[in-house]
C-alpha cells in the first residue's frame, strides 16, 4: 500500500473509532434515562410518589452539604492560600482528600455504622447526615481546591498591593471562586443524593416521613433497592422513585453547568 | 506628600539558591518614570515586586537588604506599616486584571478598605479617577457592570484608576502595556506620561523604544546586577559602560 493510502486508511480508522465511542456514550446515557423515563412516567401517579424516601433524602443531604460546605471551604482557603504549594501540610492534606475520594459508599457506610454502634446510636437521620458529610468533603474539597489553585497570581497581587489585610484578599477571591464552588457544591449534593450503599445501614429504612433526627429514614435509592424486587405494586413505585431522584440530579447538573457558564462570563478564566 | 524617593539599599535575592538579585542599590526620583530595562531573567519583575513586598508569596524566596520609603522600611514593615506602605507605592499588572466586582467596585474598593472617604463622597471619587485615565466617558452609562466585560485595553486603565484611587505616591508598573494592542498600548503609556506630574513612577519595560519615549531615569540590569543608572538622556545617549553599549545596540536581548 502506498504511503498516502496507507495515512488516509489510519486517519480514517481513528475516525471511525472516535465516533463509535460517542455513540456507545449517547446511547447508554439514552437508554438509561429513557427507561427511567418511560416505565416512571407510563406508570405515574401521584399516589405512587415514595413521600417519605423523598423527604428522607432531603433531610439526609442537605443538611449534609450545607455541613460540608463549612468544612471544606476553609480546609481549601487554608491549604491553597495561607499555607505555600509544596508545603509539607498542603501535601498531606491533598493525598489524604484523594484517598478519602476514592473510598467507596459502603465502606463510609461500614465505618458510620461501627461508629454508631460504639456510641449507642440507631440507624437515623443522623446517622444518615454523618456519613453524607463524610461522603461530600472530599468531593467539594477537591473541586474547591482546583478552582481556588486557578485564581490568577496577579489577582491575589493586585488586591494585596492596593494595601488589603489577608482577610480582605479572601474575600475578594472568595467573589471570585463563588460560582465555581457553587457549582461544585450542586454537583456534590448530586453524587450524595445517589448515593445508596452509605446510607443503606446508617439512615436504615421507614415508611414513613421521618418527624425527629433520631428516626430511620427512607432514601430515594434506597426506595428503589427495596421495591425493584418485590410484588407488584412496589416495582412501579421502585421506578417512580427512580424518576424523581433522575429528575433532581438532571436539575442539579443543568444548574451547575449554567453557573458555570455565567461563572466564565463574569469573572476572570 | 512625603519629600523622600524610594531607596534601594544592598538588595539581595535568592530563590532556591540562585541568586536573582545582586547588591541592588538605587534611588527613584520623584515625579520622574524610572524605566527598568533589561533582557529577560534579569530580575527586573523580581526587584518590581520586591518594591511592594509582593515576593513574599513566592516560594523559596530570601530577601536582605532594604527598601526605604519615608523612614520606613518595606522588607521589615510590620503588618499594620506594610499595608499603607502598599497603599503608598501601588502597583499596575502586567497583565490587565479587574477585581470580580463591577467596574463602580473595582475603583471604590481601595478607598472602601482603607476609610479614605466618607461614602457619599465615593461616587465623585470614582468619577474622578475614572475620568483621569480617560474611561468616564465611556462608562458612566454602565458603572454596574462587571468590569471583566471591558476590553483589554479599557481593563488596564481601570486598574490604573483603581490604583490611583488609593492616592499612592510610587506607581510600579510591570511591562504594563505588553498585553495591549498598539492603540490602547500607545493610550496607556501616554496615561503615564501625564501622570508624572503628580506622581513618580516606576516601570518594568521590555521595549526599548518605549524606554526611551517616556523615562526622565533609567536603569540598567544584568544578571541581577544594576550595570548602569542614571538620567535617560545620559544612559541611552552615552553610556558609561561597555555592556550598556552593546545591549543598547541589540548585540544582545
Amino acid at each position: 500500500m502506498p504511503q498516502d493510502q496507507k495515512r488516509h486508511l489510519g486517519e480514517r480508522i481513528v475516525r471511525i473509532l472516535m465516533v463509535l465511542s460517542v455513540g456507545i456514550v449517547l446511547a447508554c446515557t439514552v437508554s438509561i434515562v429513557g427507561t427511567v423515563l418511560v416505565r416512571g412516567i407510563r406508570t405515574f401517579s401521584w399516589d405512587l410518589i415514595p413521600w417519605a424516601a423523598l423527604a428522607g433524602s432531603l433531610y439526609i443531604v442537605i443538611p449534609a452539604a450545607v455541613l460540608g460546605a463549612f468544612i471544606s471551604v476553609p480546609v481549601v482557603f487554608y491549604i491553597t492560600m495561607y499555607r505555600k504549594r509544596s508545603d509539607p501540610v498542603s501535601y498531606i492534606a491533598r493525598l489524604a482528600y484523594d484517598i478519602l475520594y476514592g473510598i467507596p459508599g459502603i465502606v463510609y457506610g461500614a465505618f458510620a455504622f461501627s461508629l454508631m454502634v460504639y456510641a449507642g446510636m440507631r440507624a437515623s437521620v443522623l446517622g444518615g447526615i454523618l456519613v453524607t458529610v463524610l461522603l461530600i468533603i472530599p468531593i467539594m474539597i477537591r473541586s474547591g481546591d482546583e478552582i481556588a489553585r486557578n485564581v490568577p497570581d496577579e489577582l491575589i497581587e493586585a488586591v494585596y498591593s492596593l494595601g488589603a489585610t489577608r482577610w480582605e484578599t479572601l474575600k475578594v477571591i472568595l467573589l471570585q471562586i463563588l460560582p465555581g464552588m457553587t457549582t461544585a457544591f450542586l454537583l456534590a449534593i448530586g453524587r450524595a443524593i445517589g448515593e445508596a450503599a452509605a446510607v443503606m445501614f446508617t439512615a436504615g429504612f421507614s415508611d414513613t416521613v421521618p418527624q425527629s433526627p433520631t428516626d430511620p429514614a427512607a432514601t430515594l435509592p434506597m426506595a428503589v433497592f427495596s421495591w425493584i424486587s418485590m410484588p407488584e405494586p412496589f416495582p412501579d413505585k421502585a421506578y417512580a422513585a427512580a424518576l424523581i431522584l433522575t429528575v433532581i440530579v438532571l436539575l442539579l447538573s443543568l444548574g451547575a453547568r449554567w453557573l458555570s457558564r455565567r461563572f466564565t462570563q463574569n469573572n476572570l478564566s | 506628600m512625603n519629600p523622600e524617593s524610594l531607596t534601594v539599599h544592598h538588595l539581595n535575592v535568592h530563590i532556591g539558591g540562585a541568586h536573582i538579585l545582586k547588591d541592588v542599590s538605587l534611588t527613584f526620583p520623584r515625579n520622574q518614570i524610572t524605566c527598568i530595562v533589561g533582557p529577560s531573567g534579569c530580575g527586573k519583575s523580581t526587584l518590581l515586586k520586591c518594591l511592594d513586598r509582593l515576593h513574599y508569596y513566592i516560594e523559596g524566596l530570601e530577601v536582605s537588604g532594604s527598601i526605604l520609603l519615608g523612614g520606613q522600611d518595606v522588607i521589615q514593615a510590620g503588618d499594620r506599616e506594610l499595608l499603607e506602605l502598599r497603599r503608598t507605592i501601588g502597583l499596575v499588572p502586567q497583565k490587565p486584571c479587574p477585581l470580580p466586582m463591577s467596574i463602580f467596585d473595582n475603583v471604590a474598593y481601595g478607598c472602601r478598605i482603607h476609610g479614605l472617604h466618607k461614602n457619599r463622597e465615593i461616587p465623585d471619587i470614582v468619577e474622578k479617577y475614572l475620568t483621569e485615565v480617560g474611561l468616564w466617558e465611556e462608562v458612566k452609562d454602565r458603572l454596574g457592570s462587571p468590569a471583566v466585560r471591558l476590553s483589554l485595553g479599557q481593563q488596564q486603565r481601570l486598574c490604573l484608576a483603581r490604583t490611583l484611587a488609593v492616592e499612592p505616591e510610587y506607581i510600579l508598573a510591570d511591562e504594563s502595556t505588553s498585553a495591549l494592542d498598539p492603540l490602547s498600548s500607545k493610550i496607556v503609556e501616554d496615561l503615564f506620561v501625564k501622570l508624572r506630574e503628580d506622581y513618580s513612577i516606576i516601570m518594568v519595560t521590555h521595549t526599548l523604544h518605549q524606554a526611551r519615549r517616556i523615562a526622565d531615569h533609567a536603569v540598567f540590569l544584568y544578571l541581577g546586577e544594576v550595570v548602569e543608572e542614571g538620567p535617560a538622556a545620559t544612559l541611552f545617549g552615552q553610556p558609561r559602560e561597555d555592556l550598556t553599549r552593546k545591549y543598547l545596540a541589540g548585540i544582545f536581548s
